[in-house]
């Protein structure tokens, strides 16, 4: 079995208005190699399903995102993310805002097969306003009204991990998981880069088959593309580049500054922006963030 | 009272949120927050648990900034998902800075502008607190208290719930939400007043009820007897040294 492709084959299977979900959280293990191999490519009109980080700037700086469902978006030690923000500001983003919990439980509904799941998570609040789409339900149990979460598959997810063999056994050590393995199961086609490739066999020593958090038919490709969560972090390999971040947020407060990054670090291609951003060594130096 | 001894009366007024909470999962976002929570875990609750705002269940609080050689003591892995599963069951205090705050307890993160769909300032998002608000209690910080924080109205987008009868859904009660303090740079308040209405329970040092009110869209009740809000003990000051060894609480207020 091999499960090997190119971030540019990961793309070709992507089609314009597709549900696509991106795993990590906020500045933390986003796939950004294959984010930049989207913005690289003609493809329009996504519903991005993600907690948030500069994948959701990006993408909204290169309007490729017709809806946006989220609870936050955020560069956490830069709180708000700059391009996010102005497509908001601007009224030209349609979305679906919800609790971080309602978001995982939209991924689970779809993840089991089942159309909602009921939660009190999002009761009295403007999540259900805006959101007419989410219903209230009766309880065959109580007399109470709940929320009913409907499900939010995904055509496809797109995930970054430490490792994975070429059968599509993933591995996350890092101190967390986030919801990658709920994008995971939620998905039609899950598409995983990885940092390191590993043979099979490493699965077999000691105590590595223990970080394995989904199964690998959850897993539809595996694309090689070291520091591919550049400039978010992976730990524990390599912290986030707030170097890099602040010169991202730096040039969204000028006219142009998108397309300046852009034409410097995505236009360049993946071989070249590892070497624009210091190389693969200086990438791992990068220290993890303290909080 | 310069900014350094208003920020330390503060979070001594602030860890006392978490006194009667038991084991409860003390979360405190923001520095203010978090030294408060840590205070209360060295202090009046050693009960309660609480993270490295990453994710790890530790035993004591972990200093705020750079560590140095501190090696933090683990207690169990706490990732995000696990904290979902923990703010469904209930049992967690969390104190969060929301950016506006109405008369039902009613919070707001997510954005700024009468026009949902093209907001004036987009913030976060809704982030945690619909999930939060309905589940467990929560304290709020408010370092700026003005009447652009406590709004007259309702807040723009109600991120969290508070206690508005119009919102309630059927065969739900007040008594499923849990608001508890509302710590500001002026006062400590909370919604004890007559038919939750919010209340003062203590001034800071040179804060008049006069001045609290007008920084108040709407209007706060005033028991017969207000007290000051204690100065920190020589104890909680030792701790917050060591709690905050670069003494970032210092400059919270914009100093």
């Amino acid at each position: 079995m091999n499960k090997l492709i190119g971030a540019g084959d990961v793309v070709a299977q992507l089609r314009d208005g597709m549900t696509i979900g991106i795993g990590g959280w906020g500045p933390r293990r986003k796939p950004m190699a294959l984010v930049r191999e989207i913005l690289r490519s003609p493809l329009k009109d996504l519903t991005i399903v993600a907690y948030g980080g500069a994948d959701v700037g990006m993408l909204c700086a290169a309007g490729k995102i017709r809806k946006l469902v989220f609870a936050f978006v955020s560069l956490d030690f830069i709180p708000l993310e700059p391009y996010f923000r102005a497509a908001r500001q601007s009224g030209a983003l349609e979305v679906m805002e919800i609790d971080e919990g309602l978001l995982l439980l939209g991924l689970r509904a779809a993840a089991m097969r089942v159309p909602y799941i009921p939660t009190r998570v999002g009761l009295g609040t403007d999540v259900i306003k805006y959101n007419p789409d989410i219903r209230l339900v009766d309880s065959p149990y109580d007399e109470r009204q709940w929320l009913a979460m409907p499900a939010l598959p995904l055509d496809a997810a797109l995930l970054h991990v430490d490792r994975a063999d070429a059968r599509g056994v993933c591995q996350v050590k890092g101190p967390d998981l986030y919801m990658d393995d709920a994008f995971a199961r939620a998905a039609a086609s899950t598409y995983v880069s990885c940092d390191e490739l590993v043979e099979p066999q490493f699965f077999e020593q000691g105590e590595e088959a223990r970080y394995v958090f989904w199964e690998r038919a959850e897993t539809t490709g595996v694309v090689h593309l070291p520091c591919g969560a550049h400039p978010s972090s992976c730990a524990p390999l390599y912290g986030f580049d707030v170097k890099h971040f602040k010169e991202y947020v730096a040039g969204a407060k000028e006219p142009g500054g998108w397309a300046q990054y852009y034409e410097r670090y995505i236009a360049c291609g993946e071989t070249e922006y590892l070497q624009r951003v210091g190389g693969e060594a200086v990438v791992k130096k990068l220290p993890l963030p303290v909080f | 009272m310069t900014d350094t001894t208003l920020v330390d009366t503060i979070i001594c007024a602030a860890s006392e949120a978490w006194r009667n909470d038991g084991e409860a999962l003390a979360t405190g976002i923001g520095i203010v927050p978090r030294l408060a929570a840590s205070l209360a875990k060295l202090t009046c609750n050693p009960n309660i648990m609480m993270t490295d705002s990453e994710a790890w269940m530790v035993a004591e609080p972990v200093p705020i900034g750079p560590r140095g050689d501190y090696v933090m003591r683990r207690e169990s892995h706490m990732g995000f998902g696990r904290i979902f599963d923990n703010v469904w069951g209930g049992k967690r205090h969390a104190m969060v800075g929301p950016t506006q705050m109405d008369r039902y307890g009613q919070a707001n993160i997510s954005m700024i502008g009468a026009d949902y769909r093209k907001p004036k300032v987009q913030m976060l998002g809704v982030r945690g607190f619909p999930g939060n608000s309905f589940n467990h209690a929560n304290s709020f910080f408010i370092p700026n208290h003005s009447t652009k924080v406590f709004v007259e109205g309702e807040v723009d987008m109600v991120a969290s719930v508070g206690y508005n009868p119009a919102r309630l859904a059927r065969g739900w009660r007040f008594d499923d939400i849990d608001i508890r303090l509302v710590i500001t740079n002026l006062c400590v308040m909370d919604f004890g007043g007559p038919d939750r209405q919010v209340q003062l329970r203590s001034l800071h040092p040179g804060v008049t009820v006069e001045q609290v009110q007008q920084a108040t869209g709407f209007p706060v009740h005033v028991p017969a007897a207000v007290p000051g809000t204690p100065a920190p003990t020589a104890e909680q000051l030792a701790l917050l040294a060591r709690l905050d060894p670069h003494g970032l609480r210092a400059g919270i207020f914009g100093a």
